[in-house]
């Protein structure tokens, strides 16, 4: 849409834009700078081709986190979906609930999980008081999972109960109406109709979950390496800021790669031709 | 003709409040019928409850003898087409159409030519890989008939398909619908708020008022003889005056004692009298039957319509001679324009024009549109 804007709508673009040269323009200017050079700031690909090292970390940073959005997504879209078919007052019970723990500090909701799950925490004291096993939690990759699901679930939720609860209720009669059975309606028309808010839901789950470096550290009791992992060692020694801002690079380059897919993927589904 | 919907005693309630109060009707093979009536009179509810998005609270639901009170509308051979069409924002026009027959599992070789003769039976030929938000609304509600009629229902719900279209189209639709309706053979249910629209297509008309059914006729029927004052005034334009019956075929209103053809009330029996304005004949105050002053008068295209007072009673008049304000003039009254009713619990509400205005009435069109 090109549209002649007026002046007081320039000055009221301008801060935003400001905000984003500063802050996210530069920033990510300066990633490709540090990627490309050395710490003395010659050119050269030495911290790309470096990035062979961290392979493994690559894989298992993709494949948690990936891991992390499904579970999200099994158990989300069907509490999204009850959300926006319940009444307006329960909508709005479910909605505080849901927003309730991202009112706490998401390292303190870590620490607070490592109490639950460490070998001497909440869960394994109840376990041995019962005369049951205690299981190792701490430092598995089911733990850090599940620190990634339960972190970043509600960005899951929200985009989810934003994008169904926006489904005309007729269309879903119609389908119905049409010959539909309940599971018809839901994989014919809610599941395509909500595609927006899955792309969004998964988005905001596998993007932090990809880069977080606290949860695997404290749940993952420091025995994995994580691309935040990864990242945040490299930053900390000034002389290895290149090769962290090389992996920073080649990971938001995954990211935006893999969202392009799905965007692709997605627009297939939508309508035909413009009348 | 063949019973094909019965609804037997048929109660509905929301939140407390009753929309259906014991509801019995039968609707026959192959007919046209409307439900008409004022906004929340039951007749969406009504329909909803046939095509299986309701429950009745009591009574029974019947499809070809078949009691379908829990059988889940994606199980009946009812379609509906909806008040604002409802269509597949995500699908095409084609697979639109053709979303009962994927569902069905059939191949695209039996898809595609059903798709088309059905885009050429609503006038969309060559529509079939538009995108449907593009659409205008006559279009999307002609997507949306193709859509109810490729799997063959038996029965085709139409609630209020035409309240959102402007009136040129709405008078094309009409013309198209009953074409349609004629040509598959297919049972209409049909809804509205309009009263010319049910008069003009429908072989039965079903008058609704507060959750009840007030008449069910051939439109003539209902127009000729409304069975009490809410029926006269919601069709057409009625004076309704209170009477006295003397004897058979003869009433007297306003003063005057009239010949009328209807018989078989008490004598001396309280009535509502129906008259309709363009059965009224203007005449001079000598051959009048009745005599009043005429308090405004509106040109209207093909008549005048004119509002007189009778003894403080205000009468609408139809005529397409000319007469001024504060004239006094005769009306003359023929037998057969007299139309006597039961007193019912609607006597007394309807049919005088003394606050008459069109501008009220367009406004409470354009609510009942929004329903």
């Amino acid at each position: 849409m090109k549209q002649k804007r007026t002046l007081s709508g320039k000055i009221v673009a301008y801060p935003h834009v400001l905000w984003s040269v500063l802050f996210i323009m530069l920033p990510l200017l300066f990633v490709l700078y540090f990627a490309f050079t050395t710490p003395d700031g010659a050119f050269t690909f030495d911290n790309i081709i470096a990035l062979g090292n961290h392979k493994a970390t690559f894989a298992l940073s993709v494949s948690l986190s990936l891991l992390a959005t499904v579970f999200c997504f099994l158990l989300g879209y069907p509490l999204a979906y009850f959300m926006a078919q319940a009444s307006p007052k329960k909508q709005k019970l479910l909605m505080t609930l849901l927003m309730l723990p991202m009112w706490t500090n998401l390292l303190i909701r870590t620490y607070s999980m490592m109490a639950l799950m460490d070998d001497a925490g909440l869960i394994n004291s109840l376990l041995s008081a019962l005369h049951l096993n205690t299981i190792r939690m701490i430092g598995t990759k089911g733990a850090v999972v599940f620190g990634m699901a339960y972190d970043f679930f509600p960005y899951m939720v929200l985009p989810l109960y934003t994008t169904i609860s926006k489904i005309d209720k007729s269309v879903l009669e119609a389908a119905s109406d049409l010959g539909a059975s309940p599971a018809g309606v839901m994989t014919k028309v809610v599941l395509p109709l909500s595609s927006s808010g899955i792309i969004s839901g998964v988005t905001m789950v596998f993007v932090p979950s990809i880069s977080t470096f606290y949860i695997s550290q404290k749940l993952g009791g420091g025995t994995f390496d994580l691309l935040g992992d990864a990242i945040e060692r490299q930053f900390q020694n000034v002389n290895t800021y290149n090769v962290g801002a090389a992996i920073s690079l080649v990971m938001m380059i995954l990211v935006l790669l893999s969202l392009w897919v799905m965007n692709r993927f997605t627009d297939s589904d939508e309508g035909g031709t413009q009348a | 003709m063949k019973k094909l919907i019965e609804l037997k005693n048929v109660s509905k309630a929301f939140d407390g409040e009753v929309v259906l109060d014991n509801l019995n009707l039968d609707i026959y093979d192959q007919q046209f019928i409307t439900l008409l009536g004022p906004s929340g009179c039951g007749k969406t509810t009504t329909l909803r409850l046939v095509g299986g998005f309701e429950t009745p609270d009591s009574g029974d639901i019947y499809f070809d003898g078949q009691r379908i009170n829990d059988v889940p509308s994606y199980k009946r051979q009812i379609n509906t087409v909806f008040q604002k069409y409802a269509l597949f924002p995500h699908l095409n026009v084609f697979e639109n159409v053709a979303f009962s027959l994927r569902l069905q599992k059939k191949g695209i070789a039996e898809i595609a030519p059903r798709v088309k003769e059905m885009l050429e039976l609503v006038a969309l030929k060559g529509f079939e890989r538009k995108n449907v938000n593009f659409l205008s609304g006559g279009q999307q509600q002609r997507v949306a008939i193709a859509r109810a009629l490729i799997s063959h229902p038996k029965v085709l719900l139409l609630d209020e398909p035409l309240g959102a279209l402007d009136l040129k189209l709405r008078k094309d639709m009409q013309n198209e619908l009953k074409k349609i309706q004629k040509q598959t053979g297919i049972t209409f249910i049909y809804v509205t708020h309009d009263q010319e629209e049910a008069l003009s297509m429908s072989d039965v008309v079903v008058v609704m008022a507060d959750g009840r059914i007030q008449q069910i006729g051939a439109p003539t029927d209902i127009y000729n003889e409304p069975k009490n004052a809410f029926v006269a005034d919601f069709i057409g334009e009625s004076n309704i005056v209170d009477g006295v019956m003397e004897e058979d075929l003869k009433v007297t209103f306003s003063g005057h004692t009239f010949t009328c053809v209807d018989k078989g009330f008490a004598p001396k029996e309280q009535v509502d009298v129906v008259v309709r304005p363009e059965d009224v004949d203007v005449v001079s105050v000598e051959q009048g039957m009745l005599t009043g002053v005429v308090t405004s008068v509106t040109f209207k295209g093909v008549h005048y319509e004119i509002i007189v007072d009778i003894g403080g009673f205000k009468w609408m008049i139809q005529s397409t001679d000319f007469v001024g304000v504060d004239e006094k003039i005769g009306l003359y009254i023929e037998p057969d324009a007299i139309h006597i009713m039961k007193k019912s619990e609607y006597s007394g509400k309807y049919g005088d024009y003394s606050s008459f205005s069109d501008e009220l009435d367009e406004l409470s069109d354009a609510s009942a549109v929004e329903e």
